[in-house]
């Protein structure tokens, strides 16, 4: 099976404060941690686990700039063994769309059975995936927690629904799936691993190299500002030393039932 | 005039929560626009939602065949993208079947797509503003997009307040456009939700971590805490997607709904998808490092400080009373 990983570096917020800059165009980026999106790790994982199995190769793509052959290294890492940076001056500002066209023009130039990305990124928007599919006219499924190998025409897969079911399928193959996090866990990357694949070279390709026009890639949907989301009632926030806020909490616990 | 659809999902013979929260969308988008709501499945379940939606829109779509006994994108998707006429906008509520159907959609139609609005501006000339969300609801953004030749738009659950029913619209059996289903992806079973020996959902009080709590062996600072308090321990997605506890303790809406008298939300950042979870909770205690985490916006009681640091104290000033 040669499995295709869509990856995107993006600012890690499980360790990042995200804030708007003064004229609201961007998110202040200085000092931000970056790292590759979560949701693509688990993708990276996974088709490393199905290639365990039952045999294949898998290369990993990323749309961004030149630091992004930094997530490309990592999945390296991990065990994959190709990569591609999709990357030049057309890419700039692209919209979910435009992404999904690039990739789209970047699966045609391997022969791909199976092409994995994360369920969403940092913008939330969770429509590359089903974008790729739809241009490729292949089969998709979102959210997708279990993948099981059936034959070299179908898999068997599991998708997460609302209230902790889940979606059990049969999909054929070549096909699109969007992974959902915790379908598995992925391992841990060394320094040593990165240091590794440090000098490898990673082949780069620009808008020229995959036939795209600026016309192909003008974006649909724009975004005009970042704003400081607003806060509802919102909360009494305690203060104080710990012990105030403590006994504070205590007492507030006390009159709501919360403590036996 | 924009011909707007708002594709309504259901359930056992329900239609969606959010189907008159797309209504009160759809007017925001075009106040006079008459909107038709679509839906797919079998009968008799079918008949009996498009009846109810049928109270509260001008016209009902319904889509009906045995290969829709499940909900089934693959099927769904094109017969939409050749039944719908040019230039309507379609709106879906963002749950897991518009994450499914709704991209791939806006290909086949070639327009715009837009997910997870928060918020309409409105529309100025055919250039349509609208409200997300980025980075786990840290900061909104505005975005537009032209919708001349229509769009396809997915709207967070409970970010458009339910609108009112214009009352008998008439309902139009569309199940001649699905011709013969395209089956590149089969429905097998629905596997059920893991059990646990305790159901989250029936206790009065929830210390419910999340990413803070960094460790797996730290888990105990909370243990020791609902111990206290006589309540016991839940947890948010990352904490079962690291293996540390058990899917059935996960709150949100891929886990359980709770409703505890006090839900102690600890270390946990508040995406959407996790106070979706929470809604019916009469006081909610957060306490996160991160003063702009989203959950200090659903909180009654806010706490800045480090889980690890502030829950032993809490769990030492209670049991020493």
């Amino acid at each position: 099976m040669d499995i295709l990983v869509c990856v995107k570096r993006v600012p890690d917020t499980s360790t990042n404060e995200i804030e708007v800059n003064d004229a609201g165009t961007d998110i202040e980026r200085d000092d931000l941690v970056y790292s590759i999106n979560e949701w693509d790790n688990y993708a990276v994982e996974e088709a490393l686990q199905i290639v365990d199995r039952v045999g294949g190769s898998v290369t990993v793509a990323a749309v961004g700039d030149d630091e992004s052959d930094e997530v490309l290294r990592r999945a390296m890492a991990m065990g994959v063994e190709n990569a591609m940076l999709l990357s030049g001056d057309a890419f700039a500002g692209l919209d979910g769309r435009g992404v999904a066209t690039v990739l789209q023009a970047a699966a045609k130039t391997k022969g791909i059975d199976l092409i994995l990305t994360g369920a969403q990124a940092d913008d939330g928007c969770a429509q590359v995936g089903g974008m790729l599919a739809a241009m490729l006219d292949q089969p998709f499924a979102s959210l997708v927690n279990m993948i099981e190998v059936e034959s070299d025409k179908t898999l068997k897969i599991g998708r997460e629904v609302e209230g902790g079911e889940q979606e059990i399928s049969r999909i054929e193959l070549p096909c699109v799936l969007s992974i959902q996090t915790g379908i598995n866990e992925p391992r841990y990357v060394g320094v040593r691993g990165i240091r590794k694949v440090a000098s490898v070279e990673i082949p780069t390709m620009d808008a020229a190299a995959l036939g795209l026009t600026a016309e192909a890639l003008a974006p649909q949907v724009e975004r005009l500002d970042y704003f400081t989301p607003e806060v509802g009632a919102g909360a009494e926030m305690l203060e104080g030393s710990t012990e105030e806020m403590v006994a504070k909490l205590i007492e507030m616990l006390q009159a709501k039932g919360g403590m036996k | 005039m924009t011909q707007i659809f708002a594709y309504i999902a259901h359930k056992d013979g329900v239609a969606d929560d959010t189907a008159l929260e797309l209504l009160t969308a759809a007017a925001a988008i075009a106040p006079n626009a008459p909107v038709t709501a679509i839906v797919a499945g079998n009968a008799p379940q079918l008949d009996a939602v498009a009846e109810a939606l049928a109270q509260g829109f001008a016209e009902v779509w319904k889509f009906s065949s045995d290969s829709l006994a499940q909900p089934n994108a693959e099927i769904i998707r094109p017969v939409l993208a050749s039944a719908l006429p040019a230039g309507s906008i379609v709106l879906m509520g963002h749950d897991t079947f518009a994450m499914d159907m709704a991209p791939g959609l806006s290909i086949k139609r070639d327009v715009p797509f837009v997910s997870d609005v928060v918020g309409v501006d409105g529309l100025a000339g055919d250039v349509l503003t609208l409200v997300r969300q980025e980075y786990g609801g840290q900061v909104s953004a505005h975005v537009q997009t032209n919708v001349a030749g229509g769009a396809v738009l997915t709207l967070r659950a409970g970010s458009f307040a339910p609108a009112e029913g214009a009352g008998s619209g008439q309902i139009v059996d569309k199940s001649g456009e699905i011709g013969e289903p395209a089956m590149r992806r089969v429905f097998l079973e629905m596997a059920a939700a893991e059990v646990d020996d305790v159901d989250i959902s029936k206790e009065d009080v929830l210390v419910s971590i999340g990413r803070g709590i960094g460790d797996e062996e730290n888990i105990e600072i909370a243990q020791e805490l609902a111990e206290a308090m006589g309540g016991v321990v839940a947890c948010s997605r990352p904490i079962v997607d690291a293996r540390w506890m058990n899917r059935s303790r996960q709150v949100g809406t891929s886990g359980q709904t709770v409703k505890p008298k006090v839900y102690l939300a600890c270390g946990i950042s508040g995406s959407f998808q996790h106070l979706g979870g929470i809604k019916g909770s009469p006081f909610i205690v957060a306490i996160n490092t991160n003063p702009k985490a989203p959950i200090f916006q659903a909180a009654d009681v806010g706490i800045v400080a480090d889980i690890l640091d502030f829950l032993p104290e809490l769990t030492e000033a209670i049991n020493g009373e």
